[in-house]
């Protein structure tokens, strides 16, 4: 006879398996878990994951819309992912996208008249640079001044979003843009090119898919990789290995910050065209959760990001057609990384059913 | 100096620095006995949109705080399944509770932004403010429970091996950081401002984490650094009304930058951090049955 209820046992290696069931257990209930409050709210539950999931893609336009908003997602989470997996947690990629932005829009708006080919390029360097620097504050208060990177990165955010606000009110205000807080658009060159007519998905996509297949290749491939890996898995091996610690947290999190400031920099002179206030609707903090759902491996984050994406155009839908607060979507993935952390219990312990008799 | 105006400015900086005291101190008895919870910022809100509604829809304050503890005690109780059943990373953990609680609020709240009340006086939780961080430290110090407690919180093997239940006393701890914060977020939404508006918190459940830090895991101090931030923001505020001429956005980050340069200072003597911090701080508890 066995017992009734399952107790844990630690397995002696994590599942590959459940590494890759695992997010899809997530989602599958987080889907289940949203019918359950769409019915609560009074909605038939099959229309409202309709507009929410379905009807968003269910045309070129919104497929585009999808790239567009899983682009900087992506990117931003393939960044974390060189903090994560060293135990880093940088959860300021807001901040290093604003200043990405900062710099390689304050580029732009600098040579607003000039039409060059050198002008992209030039912005995409400024905005790394940008958000580079920015994610190395915390990494320098790290390991010179023993400070918790979580707390000051995060207290990073809400400078940058300042500076960004007084950038635009002030000094880099359009001069002719009546009193509206923003810049003076790009010139046609300082933007992204678009990848097909009447579409917004832009280059920033390719450039996302090549740093996604950089980052593999030095996850898989590179020393510095593996380093990341044993100093995540156990900080005592990577020491006694010789492994300088201080040397990775800084490589970390200037990667981490440059792909958030090329991020940042894709989205002004991409959909937007300019500088000013909202640039981003919380993708740096969004992309946390694209990082962990998609395991931090690179292919996972592809997918990952695709899926919360679709959170963002379904809140736009279900807000347009369902009179449905556009925050469900913030309700959705913080759901979707509940499930994903307590299910992550299968990929490192096992339930098992205990003899009785 | 006028004496009306140095009055005036310090009940300014009492009534502001409140909410802060109680987040920081519910956050400091979770981080004691073991467990680091970053949802502060969402469990704030979450406690103020309650608190909101209930006190439109009934007008009882009683029952306003009463639910929105509720609330408190719920979110925390689903971070707590998540991260002492399943074992959950803990920092992970609390950053999608920030993420969910954020999106219910505003969620829940939609419907009551610019809806008027008549705000409630504050001074009752201003005293109550003191009061309870006098009575922790007390708890902690004075107290065989508070013992236990605080051994949990530096190591949960031995204090199992005592026979305590590691499981049971991190979860009434993180209720109790739960209601606090929830405590603090209605406090916000009913005395302070009083009204309901989305991310009304502004980020002060990051500055409560920052204060655990700043006190080193001592009580009395969450009460000092509470009041020195809270005196640097009523002071970017007066000097901001004053109009000198600088931007008004660098008035507005002083308060982050200043927690920033604290902390720093707090944290670069690296023996005292290591001294204070509950030396099990996040580290998940297995039996290993």
């Amino acid at each position: 006879m066995n017992s009734l209820f399952p107790s844990i046992v630690s397995r002696s290696q994590s599942s590959g398996l459940m590494n890759f069931f695992v997010p899809i257990i997530s989602i599958v209930l987080t889907l289940i878990t949203g019918s359950i409050i769409f019915v609560l709210l009074g909605f038939d539950p099959v229309y409202a994951l309709y507009t929410f999931f379905i009807s968003p893609i269910s045309s070129t336009y919104g497929i585009s819309e999808l790239f567009v908003k899983a682009t900087p997602l992506a990117l931003i989470a393939i960044g974390l992912s060189y903090c994560f997996k060293n135990n880093i947690y940088n959860i300021g990629a807001e901040g290093q996208l604003t200043m990405g932005a900062i710099f390689g829009g304050g580029i732009g708006i600098l040579f607003h008249d000039t039409n060059a080919f050198w002008l992209l390029p030039l912005m995409i360097f400024g905005g790394a640079i940008g958000g580079a620097l920015w994610g190395l504050i915390p990494a320098i208060l790290k390991t010179k001044f023993n400070t918790n990177e979580i707390l000051t990165s995060l207290m990073l955010v809400y400078v940058a979003l300042y500076i960004l606000d007084y950038l635009v009110v002030g000094p880099w205000k359009d001069p002719f843009g009546y009193s509206f807080p923003k810049s003076r658009p790009f010139s046609e060159s300082g933007r992204m090119p678009l990848l097909f007519d009447g579409l917004r998905v832009h280059f920033g996509l390719i450039i996302t898919l090549f740093l996604i297949f950089v980052s593999w290749f030095i996850f898989s491939k590179t020393i510095f990789g593996f380093q990341l890996k044993v100093s995540g898995y156990s900080p005592k091996a990577a020491r006694y290995a010789g492994f300088n610690q201080t040397t990775l947290v800084f490589f970390a999190f200037a990667i981490c910050g440059a792909f958030a400031g090329i991020a940042g920099l894709a989205e002004v002179s991409g959909p937007i065209g300019l500088l000013y206030r909202d640039i981003s609707p919380n993708y740096g903090f969004t992309a946390i959760i694209v990082a962990f759902l998609g395991r931090l491996h690179p292919i996972g984050i592809i997918f990952a990001s695709l899926v919360i994406a679709l959170t963002y155009l379904g809140a736009e839908d279900a807000q347009l057609f369902l009179q449905i607060p556009s925050a469900v979507g913030f309700i959705f993935q913080g759901l979707v990384l509940f499930y994903l952390l307590g299910a992550e219990l299968l990929i490192n312990y096992k339930l098992t059913y205990k003899k009785l008799l | 100096m006028n004496f009306d105006l140095i009055l005036g400015i310090l009940q300014i900086v009492l009534i502001a620095t409140t909410p802060l005291v109680f987040a920081g101190i519910g956050e400091l008895v979770t981080e004691k006995s073991g467990v680091l919870n970053l949802g502060v910022e969402g469990m704030m809100l979450v406690g103020a949109v309650s608190a909101f509604i209930i006190l439109v829809i009934t007008g009882s304050y009683f029952l306003a705080f009463f639910v929105s503890i509720i609330s408190g005690i719920i979110m925390s109780g689903l971070f707590a399944f998540l991260v002492l059943f399943l074992m959950s990373n803990q920092i992970a953990t609390g950053l999608a509770l920030t993420i969910f609680g954020i999106g219910l609020s505003s969620m829940l709240g939609k419907q009551y932004i610019g809806t008027p009340i008549d705000g409630l006086s504050p001074w009752f939780f201003v005293i109550f403010s003191f009061l309870i961080v006098f009575l922790v430290s007390y708890f902690f110090y004075k107290t065989k429970a508070g013992l236990i407690l605080r051994a949990v919180g530096e190591s949960h093997n031995s204090a199992h091996a005592l026979g305590y239940s590691v499981i049971t006393i991190r979860f009434l701890s993180i209720l109790f950081g739960g209601s606090m914060c929830a405590l603090a977020g209605s406090y916000i939404s009913i005395c302070y401002a009083p009204m309901w508006q989305e991310g009304m918190t502004a980020g002060r459940g990051w500055i409560a984490l920052a204060l655990v830090v700043f006190a080193t895991w001592k009580p009395e101090r969450v009460l000092i650094g509470a009041y020195i931030f809270g005196g640097v923001t009523i002071l970017q505020m007066n000097l901001q009304a004053l109009g000198l001429r600088f931007p008004g956005q660098f008035f507005s980050m002083a308060p982050y930058v200043a927690t920033i340069i604290v902390l720093v200072l707090i944290s670069s003597n690296k023996l005292r951090i290591k001294l204070s911090a509950p030396a099990s701080l996040t580290l998940p508890f297995y039996k290993g049955r």
